[in-house]
């Protein structure tokens, strides 16, 4: 095939690119390397429009060990283990073919982290639908739950915690992010950067077949009506092979074997070789007629960019060729040495004893184009004012029960009952709570994870949502006793290319990056998804935030169900009656605008730092972080959780009943003390400069607001674990 | 007491069930699914997980297992054999105990505590347990457990059920089947009752932070009969 303009542009490239793409080889690419060219210079390996942006992230603390720039982020979690996470995207490939792409999306990020050297020890995910009543919604949810279990689940890891939500931004784009925790030891983490020359560059785990061609182009452009036919992109998981995979990496690494190790993830063959030259800053040979392939005849065009999963590449040490296979034969998965290290500093690919390829590894990284991008910048939307006459008819009780059976709020049961959360024997606290916790095998330590979005509020201002989706986590691993120690992102958002679009990431990163800054919560890892968006209709901008975070000693975990008649409960932080952007607002209101609650730093940084002492000090039954829905919503789900009921009398505001529980400003928990200890938790909460409300007394199984209005637990129950199920039944 | 636990390629809950046997004072190896002779062993366990990623038909391809024969060997002469989940699904697949397991009634995989009944205690796994009701875990998408007329009748017959799907007090009732099993069928015997396969993870049940402490109840029991 005649490589000329029209064929780059075919591939997804700008004219201007291909310009360049000539001049940095001074001629005309073949087909082959032109192949390349666009599997590492589209927008989801090259980073063109994020890379300026991304590098004011502050990712550096006293705990990192790695951070981005690698599979994956390490974090040292004391004694010599440390942890390895990072969460990514696989939202067109599971639009397109929602079990298959969901799958392979757990799927590579389970081998990006094992790649590191860690065993794999829990999964997360977010995964975000279009509106319920969209005809695709349904069955959508049911693939991607499905994909998301059928991978995990066969691998034997855990999936731990996750975030379910519906807006109709996600009609034609659905949003799986999926995130993963390994456990390895701090002088056994291995890096993609090869070293050395004449060093056998060794493929090992599936054959390479003819799918997932291209895949990380379709991911970087938007859908259009001609969706169905890329399908061929979507690649196929074999869970079975991945878990093969895992142990006999892991059965090597045991040994001092390997120099580098890579997995080929988006773009393959492609970017894993070159990744590990362009690291340790040689050239590497490749001879293509080695690689183990599944079908007669692939070119290799198809070759280099297969999608194919479950695969790695390896730079060994020389003579270990033969411990290594007998490990892969043992495990029945592929082995074969298919090139070596060279000084040239290029990729050269030969094939029937051809080269048909001969290009500068620096061409492809360094020289990769980086684009400063047009973007604008969001206003902050004026408050809206409640009028009384809008809110004096509405009963508490109902609207309570509304919001508790609000898709985005609802008992997710449906979902992680279908997920393994116990596989492994150390998952101390399931799905359904503030965070997922495992213990670290064998030892007291446990980790706590969570993952959260919040897409109204950046939609609404992108610099506050950033930073409030930052908090949110900060939140959530605090309130399980956790002490938080660095984030992983993934930054989902419509075209780069839209300044709108484009805006929206740029500040929603300046937010993250602030509040991670000030929070000392480092960003290690991460991945950006663009081209979100279905023709011109781009999805609400949704950064996803995996916090991590360490429990000394696994038994100081804390829960949110309440635990103990005549308990008292107390709401750590100040109420100022934030309506705006609530669930409240928007669902019961139906009020779309304003601005979303302001994010305090400080406050968000005191609170959680004097909830931590206050579990430190053993003083806390149960404590939940105040989210949608505000105290109530909260409330209510940790009295249907620990089956008690509560007596809530609201303090003496100026802010009147409706916006006291329903508000959503930030920085606030729900905690439960006994009584006997109420003297000493409000000594550290004053000391700490901390407000705090006395909210109630818990009782045996019925809410009361102001001893006059009352509910039973059960109802409360029955209409927030009800919606999910009988949705997905009917 | 010495025990082997079994690893296949797709094995998952193998450390988990190694962990649970040395937790509760079994002397416990692992063997590796192309071995040939099985270690001197009290008590040998085919553990929970995707054997040959149960592409075939859970379980069928383990059950071919060079290991698979030693395995069978020391059961039919009277070896305590145990097959948890995907490890019961390899013990149909042997014959060793009769019947099939169909893939779940909702079709769709299940995580969750659940109640069963110990149905018959005149066995080294039940003897003594001091409750008539154990709150066990599953994890599975194929428990269903199906024969014929003819088979059920033989199994009831020899009271070869070990355990049924129940309430906290012990009620077995279609409501409390998480996967439409015949009978409430959570596990069962061969006729002997030296072997047992079933669906619950007892191995998962070890520790009051995790999913709860029967499994604890049913470890210490089972090394206590076997001494």
């Amino acid at each position: 095939m005649i490589v000329n303009e029209q064929v780059a542009i075919d591939h997804g490239l700008k004219k201007d690119e291909y310009a360049k793409i000539c001049e940095l080889l001074k001629r005309t690419p073949n087909i082959t390397e032109l192949g390349i060219f666009s599997a590492m210079w589209n927008e989801h390996c090259s980073y063109k429009s994020s890379r300026l942006h991304l590098k004011k992230l502050p990712t550096k603390g006293k705990k990192v060990i790695q951070g981005p720039g690698e599979n994956a982020g390490v974090i040292d979690i004391e004694d010599n283990d440390a942890i390895v996470f990072k969460i990514e995207s696989h939202n067109h490939p599971s639009f397109i073919e929602p079990y298959q792409g969901a799958a392979t999306g757990v799927g590579g990020i389970m081998r990006d982290v094992f790649t590191m050297g860690a065993r794999p020890i829990a999964n997360l995910n977010s995964i975000h639908f279009g509106s319920p009543q969209h005809k695709k919604t349904k069955n959508l949810l049911r693939g991607v739950v499905h994909g998301i279990g059928g991978y995990g689940n066969c691998m034997g890891v855990p999936t731990i915690a996750g975030q379910t939500s519906f807006d109709s931004s996600y009609n034609g784009n659905i949003l799986v992010n999926a995130m993963t925790l390994g456990l390895v030891k701090k002088d056994k983490i291995f890096y993609s950067k090869a070293a050395g020359l004449n060093k056998p560059v060794i493929y090992v785990g599936s054959k390479t077949g003819r799918d997932g061609i291209h895949g990380a182009s379709m991911a970087s452009a938007s859908f259009d009506e001609k969706i169905e036919e890329k399908k061929p992109t979507v690649q196929v998981g074999d869970p079975f092979t991945e878990k093969l995979l895992l142990e006999a990496c892991l059965e090597l690494m045991a040994g001092d074997s390997i120099i580098a190790i890579q997995d080929m993830g988006a773009a393959g063959l492609t970017s894993s070789s070159i990744e590990m030259a362009s690291k340790g800053n040689l050239g590497i040979e490749i001879n293509l007629n080695k690689v183990p392939c599944r079908e007669a005849k692939m070119t290799p065009y198809e070759i280099m960019l297969s999608e194919s999963q479950e695969r790695m590449l390896i730079v060994l040490e020389n003579g270990k060729e033969d411990h290594a296979k007998k490990i892969f034969d043992k495990w029945n998965l592929d082995f074969a040495v298919i090139g070596k290290t060279t000084k040239s500093k290029k990729i050269e690919l030969y094939f029937d004893e051809e080269k048909v390829a001969d290009i500068p590894v620096n061409t492809l990284v360094e020289n990769s184009p980086m684009y400063d991008r047009k973007w604008k910048k969001a206003k902050l939307p004026k408050k809206n004012r409640i009028k009384k006459e809008d809110i004096k008819h509405l009963k508490i009780i109902d609207v309570l029960k509304k919001i508790l059976a609000n898709p985005n709020v609802c008992s997710k049961e449906w979902i992680w009952q279908q997920y393994d959360h116990t596989v492994m024997g150390d998952t101390i606290q399931k799905p359904g709570g503030d965070a997922g916790v495992v213990r670290v095998h064998g030892t007291d330590k446990a980790v706590a994870a969570s993952v959260d979005s919040s897409a109204v509020y950046c939609w609404a201002h992108p610099l506050t949502g950033g930073k409030q989706v930052v908090c949110e986590s900060f939140r959530n691993l605090i309130s399980v006793g956790a002490k938080p120690i660095a984030i992983t992102n993934c930054l989902n958002f419509g075209s780069p290319e839209n300044e709108e679009n484009m805006g929206e990431f740029v500040e929603c990163v300046q937010g993250i990056g602030e509040a991670s800054e000030y929070l000392k919560f480092p960003v290690v890892s991460g991945n950006v998804s663009f081209y979100n968006q279905t023709k011109e209709q781009g999805i609400k901008p949704t950064p996803a935030i995996g916090g991590v975070g360490l429990i000394k000693h696994y038994k100081n975990m804390i829960t949110m169900d309440f635990k103990e008649v005549d308990n008292l409960v107390l709401v750590i932080g100040k109420t100022e009656g934030h309506i705006d952007q609530s669930l409240f607002a928007r669902n019961i209101l139906d009020e779309k605008n304003g601005p979303p609650p302001e994010v305090n730093l400080f406050n968000e940084k005191n609170n959680g730092e004097t909830l931590l002492k206050l579990i430190d000090n053993k003083l806390i039954k149960s404590s939940h972080d105040v989210s949608l829905g505000g105290i109530i919503t909260a409330v209510a789900k940790m009295c249907i959780k620990g089956n008690k009921g509560i007596n809530i009398k609201k303090p003496k505001y100026l802010i009147n009943e409706i916006e006291y529980l329903f508000a959503e400003d930030q920085g606030r928990y729900i905690i439960e003390i006994n009584n006997k200890d109420f003297k000493k938790v409000a000594d550290i909460l004053n000391k700490n400069a901390v407000h705090f409300d006395e909210l109630g007394k818990i009782n045996e199984n019925e809410l009361y607001i102001n001893d006059k209005t009352k509910v039973t637990i059960d109802e409360l129950s029955t209409s927030n674990k009800s919606w999910l199920t009988n949705y997905m039944s009917k | 007491m010495k025990s082997s636990v079994i690893t296949f390629p797709g094995s998952n809950c193998d450390r988990d069930m190694d962990v649970a046997l040395k937790k509760f004072g079994f002397k416990n190896k692992m063997v590796w699914h192309a071995d040939a002779e099985l270690p001197k062993s009290d008590l040998v366990v085919l553990p929970g997980g995707f054997s040959y990623g149960d592409y075939l038909r859970c379980g069928s391809m383990a059950s071919k297992s060079k290991i698979m024969q030693s395995v069978i060997n020391f059961a039919n002469s009277g070896g305590m054999v145990m097959g948890i989940c995907n490890g019961f699904q390899i013990l149909v697949e042997t014959g060793l105990v009769p019947g099939v397991l169909l893939r779940n009634k909702y079709l769709e995989f299940i995580c969750k505590n659940v109640f069963v009944k110990i149905n018959d205690k005149k066995n080294k796994y039940f003897k003594n347990v001091n409750s008539e009701v154990l709150e066990f875990h599953i994890a599975h998408n194929e428990g269903n457990y199906f024969c014929t007329n003819d088979q059920l009748k033989e199994i009831e017959d020899n009271n070869q059920i070990a355990i049924n799907y129940c309430d906290e007090n012990g009620k077995i009732e279609d409501q409390f089947n998480p996967n439409g099993s015949i009978k409430n069928i959570a596990g069962i015997f061969n006729k002997e009752k030296n072997v047992l396969g079933m669906m619950p993870h007892p191995e998962r049940m070890i520790d009051k932070s995790l999913s709860g402490e029967d499994g604890s109840l049913f470890f210490i029991n089972l090394i206590n009969n076997l001494k």
